[in-house]
C-alpha cells in the first residue's frame, strides 16, 4: 500500500477545473477497496459525490454510506456548529445553538464557518468520534476547495488559537492545527493538469505550504493524454497527408498530428512539475468520455491505485466502449 | 457576431463562469480586442499565478491600473490604436482603502486596521473578496476616464458568490448582532464588563475572553460604518444593472462548467442584472460536420498512405476526438438553448495553451471576428 492511503487525514486541493473532485472521488474508491472504512468529505454545500456514485440519495449534512465501506458527508458550518454545542456545552449549548442571536453572531465572525468546517473534518477522522455511537474511519478524504480558499481552510485553527490564545477556541484551534501539521496522520495533495496555469498554481501552492510548515504529499496530474505517435510517426503523417488521402483521412491524420503537439505541450508542463516536485508526481489518464459516471470513475481508482504503487502512472486511456 | 458589436457602448464587461474555464484569459483578450479598436480599456484581474501580469509584460501588477506597453503587444502583429491598462485585485489591500475611505474618522479607521480579528480574517468574511472586487470596479469606474472596464471575477466554485456578496454584507453590517455590540448597554460592553448572563457567560465559556474582545471591538468598529457600506453597496448594484454594463459568460463545453454557465444566466436573467453573451472556450469541433463512421473503416481508408499499425492508432485517435467533439456538441446544444437570442462565441480547443502575447491574440481573433469570419477560420483549424 502506498504512503498516502496510510495516512488518515488527505485534503485534496488544486486549481479550478482540475478535477479535484474527481480524483477525492476515486481515492475515496480506492481506500474502500482496500478494506478502509472510507468517507469522501464535501465542503460548501458542494454534492457531487453523492450524485456522481447514488443518484442522489440520502441527506445531505449527514454520514450517508454509498457502498459498503465507503461513506460520503457534505459539511455545512451551521450543522457542524449545532452538533459542536450540543457535544461540548451540553443543555446550555443546545439552547445556544438554537438562540438566533447566538448563529447570527458565530456565522459572522470571520472564518468561523472556515473553523467549524475543519473542526467537523477533524471530529471525523479521530479515533474516538464526539458523535455519540459514530464508528471511526481509517480514511477521511476531503474534497477542499480551490488553492487559495483551500489554504485558508487549513491555516484558520491555527489563526484562531493565536487570537483567542485561552480557552476552548484556541484549545481546540490548536488541536486542529497540530493533526493537520501531523505529517503522519494528515496529508495535503494538489491535483494540477499538465497545463500551464494549473502547473504555476501548484508549484505556488507548494511554496505557501511550505511557509506554513506544511507540504505537499503528492501531486495528481489529471487528465494526461496518452502519447500515442512518435517523431518518426509524425513525419509518416506528414507526408502522408499530403498525398491524396481521402476526407475523412485527411481529418484523422489531422486529428493525429494536433494530438502529438498537445502532447508535447504537456510534457513540457509535466517536465516543469517534476523539476519543481520530484518523486511526488503520480498521473491519471484523461478520461474520452461524455461525462465520468460510476465505471469511469472506478477505472481511475485503479489508475490512481497503480500510479500511487509506482510513483509513474501508466497512462492507458479511459474510454467508454463504443455503443452499439 | 464579435465581441467588438456586443460591447458596443458599454463600459463596463463582466466575465463570470466556473473555475479553470479560461476567465482570466478571455478577459484580457476582450480588453486586448477593444483596445486594438481604439478605446481606453482596463482589465482587472485575479491571477494568483501572476501569469498574465508576465505575459503583458508587467513584472507585477499593482493594485490601481497600469498601461501596458504597446510594444509588447505589437510584436504580436496587432495595432494598438486605444490603450491597454490592467491591475490585479489585492483584496486585503482593496478592503483595508475601503474602511479608510469609510470609516468616521482617521482614529477608527487606524483602529479597525490594527484589529487582530480584521488583520487575520477579514478576508475569511463570507463575499469580502467579492465584494472588494466589485466595489474597486466602482471606483475604477468613478475615479479614471477608462472608456471599458473589463472585470475577471473572483475564481469562486460558486459562480454567483459575486452577485451575492453585496448584499450578503450588508446584511451582515446590518444585522441585529451589530446593534447589540454597538450599543453601550449591549451585549459586547456586558460581556466584556462583567461576564454576566447566559448568553454572555457561554459565549465567554466557548470563545475565550481575549478572542471575544477582539471579536466585539470589531464588530462594533464595522457597525460605525453600516450605513457608508449600505450606500456603497446600492451604488455598486445600480452600476451593475445599468444597461451600459455586459454580463459575459464563460465556460468550457464540459458538463460541469456547462451546469453552472447555464446557472448563471438564468440568475443572472432573474436579478435583472444585463446578460449579454456566452463563450465557449477549448471545443473539440467536430472535423467532418457529422459522425464518422467506425474506426475501422477510417482505419481503411488510411491504410492507402500509412502502415497498417500506424492508421490503426491513428483511426483510434479519431474516435477518441470524435466522442469529446460530440460531447462538447450535446453542452453547446445545452447552452444554445435558453440563450435569449444573445450570441454564443465558440473559440477551438488549441494544441497548447500558452499564455503569452501570442495566446492572447489568437482567441482574441476569434473573439473579435464576423460570425462568418470565425466559421471560417473553425474549418481551417478543424480541415
Amino acid at each position: 500500500m502506498s504512503g498516502l492511503l496510510d495516512k488518515r487525514l488527505i485534503f485534496v486541493t488544486g486549481k479550478g477545473g482540475v478535477g479535484k473532485s474527481t480524483v477525492a472521488i476515486a481515492l475515496g474508491l480506492l481506500g474502500a477497496r482496500f478494506g478502509l472504512r472510507t468517507i469522501v468529505v464535501e465542503l460548501a454545500a458542494q454534492d457531487r459525490v453523492r450524485l456522481a456514485l447514488d443518484g442522489g440519495q440520502g441527506e445531505t449534512f449527514v454520514e450517508h454510506e454509498l457502498a459498503p465501506g465507503l461513506f460520503t458527508i457534505s459539511i455545512d458550518p451551521q450543522h457542524a456548529m449545532d452538533e459542536y454545542l450540543r457535544v461540548k456545552v451540553g443543555p446550555v449549548g443546545h439552547a445556544l445553538g438554537s438562540s438566533k442571536l447566538f448563529q447570527a453572531f458565530a456565522m459572522a465572525t470571520p472564518g468561523m464557518r472556515e473553523l467549524l468546517t475543519v473542526g467537523k473534518v477533524w471530529e471525523l477522522a479521530q479515533l474516538e468520534r464526539r458523535t455519540r455511537g459514530a464508528a471511526p474511519y481509517d480514511l477521511v478524504v476531503v474534497d477542499a476547495p480551490a488553492s487559495g480558499h483551500g489554504l485558508s481552510i487549513l491555516r484558520t485553527p491555527r489563526t484562531f488559537a493565536e487570537i483567542a490564545h485561552v480557552g476552548p477556541i484556541a484549545h481546540q484551534g490548536r488541536a486542529i492545527a497540530a493533526t493537520i501539521a501531523d505529517h503522519e496522520f494528515t496529508a495535503v495533495i494538489a491535483v494540477a493538469t499538465p497545463e500551464e496555469m494549473p502547473v504555476t498554481e501548484t508549484l505556488s501552492l507548494r511554496d505557501a505550504l511550505m511557509s506554513d510548515g506544511l507540504e505537499l504529499h503528492d501531486v495528481i496530474v489529471n487528465a494526461v493524454y496518452p502519447t500515442r505517435f512518435d517523431a518518426d510517426d509524425a513525419v509518416a503523417l506528414r507526408l502522408a497527408a499530403e498525398d491524396g488521402l481521402s476526407p475523412a483521412a485527411l481529418a484523422a491524420v489531422r486529428a493525429a498530428l494536433s494530438q502529438g503537439a498537445r502532447v508535447a505541450h504537456q510534457q513540457r508542463q509535466l517536465d516543469r512539475l517534476a523539476a519543481g516536485l520530484g518523486e511526488r508526481l503520480v498521473q491519471l489518464p484523461f478520461v474520452f468520455a461524455d461525462h465520468l459516471d460510476r465505471p469511469e470513475l472506478e477505472h481511475l481508482a485503479y489508475a490512481l491505485g497503480a500510479g500511487l504503487a509506482s510513483k509513474k502512472g501508466t497512462i492507458t486511456p479511459i474510454r467508454t466502449p463504443a455503443k452499439t | 457576431m464579435s465581441v467588438a458589436a456586443l460591447l458596443e457602448g458599454k463600459r463596463i464587461c463582466v466575465c463570470g463562469g466556473s473555475g479553470g474555464v479560461g476567465k482570466t484569459t478571455t478577459s484580457a483578450a476582450i480588453a486586448l480586442g477593444m483596445a486594438a479598436q481604439g478605446a481606453k480599456v482596463a482589465v482587472v484581474t485575479i491571477d494568483p499565478a501572476k501569469r498574465l501580469a508576465n505575459a503583458l509584460g508587467l513584472e507585477e501588477l499593482g493594485n490601481e491600473p497600469r498601461l501596458v506597453e504597446p510594444e509588447r503587444l505589437c510584436s504580436g502583429g496587432l495595432e494598438l490604436r486605444g490603450e491597454l491598462w490592467a491591475m490585479m485585485l489585492d483584496p486585503k489591500r482593496t478592503f483595508d482603502e475601503l474602511i479608510e475611505r469609510l470609516a468616521p474618522d482617521a482614529r477608527s479607521a487606524e483602529e479597525i486596521l490594527a484589529n487582530r480579528v480584521y488583520r487575520e480574517l477579514s478576508t475569511a468574511v463570507a463575499g469580502s473578496q467579492e465584494f472588494t472586487a466589485v466595489s474597486k470596479l466602482y471606483e475604477l469606474d468613478k475615479e479614471y476616464d477608462f472608456d471599458l472596464l473589463v472585470l475577471d471575477t473572483p475564481p469562486s466554485r460558486n459562480a454567483l458568490d459575486f452577485l451575492d456578496a453585496p448584499g450578503r454584507l450588508t446584511s451582515f453590517l446590518e444585522g441585529r448582532v451589530l446593534k447589540m455590540f454597538m450599543r453601550p448597554t449591549g451585549l459586547g460592553m456586558r460581556i466584556l464588563g462583567r461576564g454576566s448572563g447566559t448568553l454572555g457567560a457561554v459565549l465567554q465559556r466557548v470563545t475565550g475572553v481575549d478572542l471575544l474582545a477582539d471579536l466585539s471591538t470589531f464588530f462594533r468598529l464595522l457597525g460605525t460604518m453600516t450605513d457608508d457600506f449600505r450606500a456603497r453597496a446600492a451604488e455598486v448594484e445600480k452600476m451593475l444593472k445599468a444597461s451600459t454594463t455586459a454580463f459575459v459568460v464563460v465556460t468550457s463545453a464540459q458538463r460541469e462548467p456547462v451546469d453552472e454557465a447555464i446557472w448563471f444566466r438564468r440568475t443572472l436573467q432573474e436579478t435583472g442584472l444585463p446578460f449579454t453573451g456566452v463563450i465557449v472556450n477549448r471545443v473539440h469541433h467536430e472535423i467532418l460536420g457529422s459522425a464518422p463512421g467506425g474506426s475501422d473503416e477510417v482505419a481503411a481508408a488510411l491504410e492507402t498512405g500509412l502502415e497498417r499499425e500506424l492508421a490503426a492508432r491513428v483511426a483510434e485517435n479519431f474516435y477518441d476526438y470524435h466522442v469529446l467533439a460530440r460531447r462538447d456538441e450535446l453542452n453547446i446544444a445545452r447552452l444554445a438553448s435558453g440563450n435569449d437570442d444573445r450570441p454564443l462565441m465558440l473559440v477551438p480547443h488549441f494544441d497548447d495553451d500558452v499564455h503569452d502575447v501570442e495566446g492572447l491574440l489568437r482567441i482574441h481573433r476569434y473573439l473579435f471576428a464576423s460570425d462568418a469570419d470565425r466559421a471560417r477560420m473553425i474549418a481551417e483549424v478543424v480541415a
